[in-house]
């Protein structure tokens, strides 16, 4: 099979993380989309890794992960810690930070 | 090479020394310090004395010593020593300052008897001493700089003695600024010498005037001259000396009558191979003598304090001796003469101020004297011998040496000789009037003597002397430690012109130093010296016929314009307060005005715009992280545009 | 290796800072005294380099070299010539006397101490030692600064000296204040920060030129660009060498201060206490014009020439408008301060007259400006600490009741109006006479300076010292041993070197040869010589 139908799978799923990002507010959602784009991103190193026909790409896409699911620990408890606060897990309402 | 050579370091580091000791001493020395301070400075005369023997004992070529000491200012292409140069001239002046110094010294132990800063009046005029032979042993012209400046901090410290009277502190801020106006001259001068010359010793500088332009050596002498204004009070920075006489009288007799104010005239005669080179700025010099001799004689004519009036008459004296110094060699050995004489006279004048002064609780106004001549004797008669002298009177030391200026300066031909001749014979007949006047109002007539006033009312009184509110005045003869130096400087007053004159005497000691050539006046001597008689006649009648006939009012009438004009010292001050002063004042209020608002205002300008600029940019920092996000994204989109733009380009 | 004594020489008072600081809060004199001692110390190591200078040897002596940071190529180097051991010996020479004559500058305030006397057990605050350790600090900072001949070294302890600076000026300030103490705290946080940003700006401009320079020399070793420059191997376009100066000129000009970036100055000099303002100007000012001496000069030859012009007329302001603006203060400290950016005219004009005579008085007037500004400074924080104010209306006839006081407030005063026979004289001189000898119209405005020096000087003098005494001056009384002995040394020295400079020429006319030949330029020849 053709490995840029990888690459425009990819493309389609970074999309449509990003867009989730951008729109939506529940921060359980945004979340999931941050991992959606962070997987599309995986799938391209993993694709080029193929093309190329060298594993710098694989070695990379494990790196992502190991990096994802530390982030996933924090963000989750912060989003835990920001619902049990606020009784709320939009993100519009934590905008605080503002000068 | 001989041993006295090394004798001549001994003449300034006495005194120095003596400066040293009792500004240093503490108030230990209090009960002992005027007795150090003579000592020091006689022994300083005594050093000087041995050297004019050892001097007088060799040939008039081989006279000029020199000692070396060390390298001042040790720095690639510049040379400056430490050096002393002891010739005919510096050993006139050396004479002339310890002399009169230690005379003065021994006066001021009477004068200032009463004074609880005794001490410290010695410890200033052994400074002084110091920096005037400083300023006559230099070899150089930087040397003598610092022995110029040095002389004008004496003289500040000592006008200023009395410093709590803000009059005081005035007067000798006043002098310092005026004198440092003149030094600027000199320091310039020094700076033209230091390119056009490469060195600024003597020696080298007046032997090389052959060989430079006139332009510069013009520019040299003007430069100089500045100098000599300042230090010596001609026009046109001659109005420190009036407010000067706010010093203690010995000051006034010693700096401002006989020694600093003459270094001017010490200084062009010093640098006459610059001058000589430079004829312009020699008439220069001419004029502006001419010009004091009238300005000083019209001031001490209209004043009422007895040393304002002795001031005056200072001022116009020194412009002689400039006047002289600019008539070139057929002058410079008269100016010196009629310096040395005027140091006699006009010290013993003020010393007999001073006299009259102490008997008189310090009154100054000599419309409140009159007839003291019964009850301070020999103070009358030593003004009188001064009076005399001053005046010219024949056979008199004033007669010799002023009689052969303005003979110089008919002999400088031409218009300018007859201009200067005629102003210098004007000069006698004031002269002998303001003389007169202060001689008639003291000294004759009737008692005007007034009680002594309010202390808070007017703080002119010197301290240390009790004045009881509403005493009248005990006139009585002073102390001998004061009359001994009036009676030996009135031998001076009388003798001392007749002597240099005997066989030229004077004139040919100078001769080495400064050149001489006999000036040929177009009309005989004779009809000039008749003519200065009768000019000093004429003065005198005049005089005699207003203050000596008349009774004179102890409140000073109004007066002429031009009384009212000389009484401010012909508006002198009035123009330098509004030109200077007030100039100066608003120049410096509006600078500070312009360095807050302006220079440091640009600064917080800046400051100021970035604060502003970045309470606009934070509005950008909502806090929604979405924003942030789109931010994001919308960057790294333009980015990646950015590259692939670059690329296919 | 032979023993590296200069690095001891600016490491000891950083130790001697440490050792300050850690203190306990009780031991309030001992940390003076300690101070104090290794100050003395630290004079003691510089005394010993000036020994061990050989004033004809080579161009740095005593020199130390490591490597740093190896991939920038910065190194560890120092090394002192002839104006370089001068300004260190100042360095050190001054330090015992701001510590002792800020010896109770920074004890706790009697009445902010009866107000919290528990916060300050609380937190343990202990200005005391802070103050001292920070004056140590910064000496550590300016002896080194003096001695890098590392360009990068150099700049970071240009910049680090700011920071205990800030806080001397920002921490301690004079006690004397016109306002209440909050209006007084809220000058004080604007001087230093004031003094702190125009000084960060500068060094900012300053480290890009740095990094230019790395780029275009490939070193930041002064030793290697001299090698590099006299192979003619080092190329550098005309524009470039003007930026670069440009950069390093900026800095220094605004640490010198050079008109129109002096308005920090007088701010942080007002501001700050006594001993902070002479440390301020006597030592770390001295840097910037030691810099442009050093750097600007050595790296920028041609650059430096091409700027003459501009700069001259920029020292001929200062000279004029700082004299001139001195008169114009009410403010003692004030007055000072502007009658010091006057000095550093002359001081910048007797670098770039480019002569012998201009270049060796530039050197000599930064030694004896500290020394004369010390004593002068020093003598007026003694007297404003008596009467609790700065304005100088509030005196009048202290002569009378304190007369040391007073003649040693004239003497330094005399020294600052230049006075022969007092050094200052010297240095002025010399930088007139260089001057006249290339522009002789610079040279004549410069001379303006003298009289208005004589102006602001006699009218301080006149004003706070002379006169009927004032109500609030009557019982002052006059100078302690301890200030005594802070004026006494400084004063024989202004003499001595006054009367005697030779030990001090004879140590910076190498140096300065080493300079002239680096801009390549030769003293111009008297016009009888020149027409022979």
């Amino acid at each position: 099979m053709n490995p840029v139908n990888y690459l425009y799978l990819a493309a389609l799923l970074f999309t449509i993380g990003a867009a989730g990002v951008l729109i939506r507010r529940n921060a359980i959602v945004v979340f999931m989309c941050i991992e959606l784009m962070l997987n599309a991103c995986n799938l391209t190193f993993v694709a080029f890794s193929r093309m190329h026909g060298n594993l710098d790409g694989q070695i990379i896409a494990f790196f992502t992960m190991v990096v994802a699911a530390a982030e996933v620990v924090v963000g989750l408890a912060i989003i835990v810690l920001l619902f049990r606060s606020r009784h709320s897990a939009s993100v519009d309402d934590a905008s605080l930070m503002k000068l | 090479m001989t041993n006295s050579e090394n004798l001549i370091a001994l003449l300034v580091a006495a005194p120095l020394l003596g400066a040293v000791v009792l500004l240093c001493g503490g108030r230990r020395l209090d009960r002992s310090g005027h007795w150090i301070g003579t000592l020091f400075a006689a022994a300083s005369f005594v050093v000087g004395a041995v050297l004019f023997v050892d001097m007088l004992g060799k040939g008039a070529d081989e006279r000029a010593m020199h000692q070396s000491l060390y390298d001042w200012i040790p720095v690639e292409g510049f040379q400056a020593d430490v050096a002393f140069q002891l010739d005919q001239l510096s050993m006139t002046f050396v004479l002339l300052i310890t002399g009169v110094g230690s005379l003065i010294h021994v006066y001021s132990i009477g004068y200032m008897e009463h004074d609880e800063r005794r001490r410290r009046f010695f410890g200033y005029l052994n400074l002084f001493l110091a920096a005037m032979l400083l300023l006559v042993l230099a070899d150089n012209y930087l040397l003598l700089y610092v022995g110029w400046e040095g002389v004008g901090l004496a003289s500040y410290l000592l006008i200023g003695f009395w410093q709590h009277k803000p009059s005081a502190a005035t007067a000798a801020k006043k002098a310092f600024l005026v004198n440092r106006v003149g030094d600027m001259g000199l320091s310039i001068a020094i700076m033209l010498m230091f390119t056009t010359f490469g060195t600024f010793t003597f020696g080298p500088v007046l032997e090389a005037t052959g060989e430079t332009s006139e332009g510069t050596l013009t520019a040299i002498g003007l430069l100089l001259l500045l100098a000599a204004c300042g230090k010596s009070a001609q026009v046109p920075l001659q109005s420190w000396l009036g407010d000067a006489m706010e010093g203690p009288t010995p000051v006034s007799a010693l700096i401002h009558a006989a020694t600093m104010v003459t270094a001017g005239v010490y200084l062009i005669t010093r640098s006459g191979a610059i001058f000589n080179a430079a004829p312009d700025a020699q008439l220069a010099v001419a004029v502006v003598g001419a010009v004091t001799l009238i300005f000083g004689a019209i001031v001490g004519c209209a004043k009422d304090d007895i040393k304002k009036a002795l001031a005056g008459s200072t001022m116009s004296q020194i412009g002689y001796m400039i006047l002289a110094a600019g008539l070139g060699p057929i002058g410079y050995a008269f100016a010196i003469m009629h310096l040395v004489t005027h140091g006699f006279f006009k010290a013993g004048l003020f010393l007999g101020a001073g006299s009259v002064m102490h008997g008189m609780n310090d009154e100054v106004d000599m419309r409140k004297y009159g007839g003291l001549r019964k009850y301070m004797p020999i103070t009358f008669v030593t003004f009188g011998l001064g009076y005399l002298a001053i005046i010219g009177f024949p056979g008199l030391s004033g007669f010799f040496s002023k009689d052969k200026i303005i003979e110089a300066a008919f002999a400088k031909g031409g218009t300018e000789g007859w201009i200067l001749g005629c102003t210098a014979l004007l000069g006698a007949a004031i002269t002998a009037y303001y003389m007169t006047r202060v001689m008639l109002l003291t000294f004759f007539g009737e008692k005007r003597w007034q009680p002594a006033p309010d202390p808070d009312k007017a703080p002119s009184v010197e301290p240390g002397i009790e004045v009881h509110p509403g005493e009248m005045p005990h006139p009585h003869e002073s102390p001998k430690s004061m009359t001994i130096p009036m009676v030996v400087l009135a031998f001076g007053s009388v003798f001392a012109g007749g002597l240099f004159s005997l066989n030229d005497s004077f004139v040919n000691w100078l001769k080495p130093v400064t050149e001489f050539e006999h000036g040929h006046p177009p009309i005989s001597a004779t009809v000039i010296t008749s003519a200065t008689v009768v000019a000093l006649v004429i003065g005198l009648g005049i005089a005699y016929v207003q203050y000596g006939r008349r009774p004179v009012p102890t409140l000073a009438p109004r007066g002429s314009l031009l009384t009212r004009a000389a009484r401010r010292d012909l508006l002198q001050d009035d123009f330098n307060h509004v030109v200077l002063v007030r100039g100066g004042e608003h120049l410096t209020r509006s600078l500070v005005y312009v360095d807050h608002t302006l220079v440091d205002g640009v600064v917080n300008g800046t400051a100021a715009s970035f604060g502003g600029l970045s309470g606009r940019l934070r509005k950008l920092q909502n806090g929604y992280a979405r924003t942030y996000a789109v931010s994001m994204f919308g960057g790294t989109a333009v980015l990646i545009a950015a590259t692939l733009l670059m690329r296919a380009v | 290796m032979s023993f590296p004594l200069l690095t001891v020489t600016a490491a000891l008072p950083a130790i001697g800072a440490i050792a300050t600081a850690a203190v306990p809060a009780a031991g309030r004199t001992a940390a003076k005294w300690l101070a104090l001692l290794f100050s003395l110390g630290t004079l003691v190591l510089a005394a010993v380099v000036l020994v061990r200078f050989e004033p004809g040897g080579d161009r740095y002596q005593l020199t130390e070299s490591h490597a740093w940071i190896k991939d920038f190529g910065v190194r560890y180097e120092l090394g002192v010539d002839g104006i370089g051991v001068a300004l260190l010996a100042l360095t050190a020479l001054l330090i015992p006397f701001v510590i002792l004559a800020g010896w109770h500058d920074a004890d706790p305030s009697p009445a902010s101490a009866g107000d919290t006397p528990v916060e300050t057990k609380k937190y343990r605050w202990r200005p005391t030692q802070g103050f001292f350790a920070l004056i140590l600090a910064v000496e550590a900072m300016v002896i080194l600064s003096f001695e890098a001949t590392d360009v990068f070294l150099f700049y970071i302890l240009f910049e680090a000296m700011l920071i205990p600076m800030y806080f001397l000026i920002g921490g301690f300030g004079d006690r004397a204040h016109a306002g209440s103490d909050e209006n007084a705290s809220a000058q004080r946080s604007y001087a230093a920060v004031k003094f702190l940003l125009y000084n960060l700006v500068g060094g900012l401009i300053m480290l890009a030129a740095v990094i230019g320079l790395y780029v275009v020399a490939g070193s930041f070793s002064l030793n290697e660009i001299a090698e590099a420059r006299a192979a003619g191997t080092l190329d550098m376009a005309t524009n470039t060498e003007r930026l670069l100066f440009l950069g390093f000129f900026f800095a220094f000009a605004v640490k010198a201060p050079l008109w129109p970036l002096h308005t920090w100055l007088p701010n942080a000099m007002g501001e700050a206490t006594a001993p902070v303002a002479v440390l301020i100007t006597a030592v770390v000012d001295k840097v910037g014009t030691f810099a442009m001496l050093r750097y600007c000069l050595q790296l920028f030859p041609e650059a430096s020439k091409w700027a003459t012009p501009v700069i001259l007329v920029l020292a001929l302001i200062s000279i004029v408008y700082g004299a001139l603006l001195a008169v114009g203060q009410r403010d003692i400290k004030r007055l000072v301060a502007y009658a010091s950016i006057s000095h550093f005219g002359f001081i910048i004009l007797g670098i770039f007259a480019m002569t012998s005579q201009g270049q060796s008085g530039a050197t000599l007037y930064m030694v004896n400006h500290g020394i004369s500004t010390a004593a002068l400074m020093l003598v007026a924080g003694f007297l404003i600490s008596r009467r609790g104010s700065r304005l100088i209306a509030d005196y009048g006839g202290v002569q009378k009741v304190a007369p040391v006081l007073a003649g040693t407030f004239l003497i330094g005063g005399l020294a600052t109006l230049s006075l022969p026979g007092l050094a200052p004289f010297v240095s002025e001189f010399l930088v007139l006479v260089g001057t006249f000898a290339r522009y002789p119209v610079a040279g004549i405005i410069a001379t303006f300076g003298i009289v208005l020096a004589a102006l602001y000087t006699l009218v301080l003098y006149q004003r706070t010292m002379t006169g009927p005494v004032k109500a609030e001056v009557r019982g002052m009384p006059d100078l302690k041993v301890r200030e005594l002995a802070v004026v006494a040394p400084l004063i024989a020295l202004l003499l001595f070197l006054g009367v005697f400079p030779k030990p001090l020429t004879d140590i910076v006319n190498p140096a300065v040869e080493h300079t002239m030949s680096d801009v390549q330029k030769k003293d111009p020849k008297p016009e009888v010589e020149a027409a022979k």
